[in-house]
């Protein structure tokens, strides 16, 4: 990472849009998530499961358990956008360890893009699981005037869930690029391996916040029978 | 004219991330000691503080980290150079 990372070049144009290198990884890692979860999800077998089979539905239950821990109810909702939002910012940070490969969150558009859907999905399950005029009146808690604040509230946390896995990404790429000039081959080893855990921990960070968020919009919501569940 | 600019930008980055990472570094600090102290009291509540502890952890870190954008901004993105 040489020039700034606030610019994407263009690698090259269709038509009047020009594709940038971090698009192209992004809908590589896209591509490579799903062929692996068709591969993985084409041989099932609940009496002789293979290997690969037990880890994936490893992955399932504790994403599962994780996001149920947090929204307090049922976690079926939520997984499916939680758990590909773990996988995918896991893939695209360690996607930097491939030679000549620069990870698509070290770049605000592709983090930006991430928060936004989370903020979607936080208005989207408000609406969908209290109303319109009670995902409205959720923002008026605990009285009127505490509205502005509360709405600039939920903007903000976005811009931060944006600003933080930048930042992060940013960061443990320019750490390993100084230290690669001043010191030369091999010497980044460690440091290397030291962002591939910040990687992960920011990865489990994000997914954790947009769950956290999407139950901060569902408290106080009409009670399920699931919710009392002692698993 | 130009080259104070480029000075200032500079003194500037590297300030706003010598100060911002203090407070953050002192609070992340008080948050691990006391998540240690709750962890030796009841180690059986270990999984539900650890994630807690992550959470507040990359709440503090994110004052920090807005020092560093802020840092890159000056250095790279100067609306002024």
């Amino acid at each position: 990472m040489t020039e700034t990372p606030f610019a994407a070049t263009p690698l090259f144009a269709i038509g009047p849009i020009h594709v940038t290198t971090p698009v192209v990884v992004t809908w590589a890692i896209m591509a490579a998530l799903t062929l692996v979860g068709y591969l993985i999800s084409r041989h099932l077998d609940v009496r002789n499961p293979s290997a690969v089979q037990t880890v994936a539905e490893v992955i399932v239950e504790v994403t599962s358990a994780q996001i149920g821990d947090i929204v307090r109810r049922d976690p079926r909702p939520f997984l499916p956008l939680v758990g590909t939002l773990f996988l995918f910012i896991l893939a695209a940070n360690w996607s930097a360890i491939v030679p000549g490969v620069e990870a698509p969150t070290a770049h605000l558009e592709t983090d930006a893009a991430l928060a936004g859907i989370v903020f979607a999905a936080t208005i989207w399950f408000g609406v969908t699981m209290r109303g319109v005029g009670g995902y409205l009146k959720s923002f008026a808690e605990p009285n009127y005037v505490m509205a502005p604040l509360n709405f600039i509230g939920t903007v903000a946390r976005t811009f931060s869930l944006m600003v933080r896995l930048f930042g992060n990404v940013v960061g443990g790429a320019f750490v390993i690029s100084i230290i690669l000039s001043l010191a030369g081959l091999l010497v980044p080893i460690p440091l290397m391996a030291l962002d591939l855990l910040i990687s992960a921990v920011q990865a489990y960070i994000f997914a954790i916040l947009a769950a956290v968020f999407i139950g901060g919009a569902l408290s106080g919501g009409p009670q399920t029978e699931s919710q009392e569940r002692t698993e | 004219m130009m080259d104070m600019i480029h000075i200032a930008s500079i003194l500037g980055a590297a300030f706003a991330v010598a100060l911002g990472s203090l407070g953050p570094g002192l609070g992340e600090g008080r948050a691990v000691a006391a998540a240690l102290d709750a962890i030796a009291r009841q180690p059986e509540s270990a999984n539900t503080l650890s994630r807690t502890l992550f959470v507040g952890l990359a709440m503090i870190e994110t004052m920090a980290i807005y020092c560093l954008v802020i840092a890159l901004l000056l250095l790279f993105a100067n609306p002024f150079a």
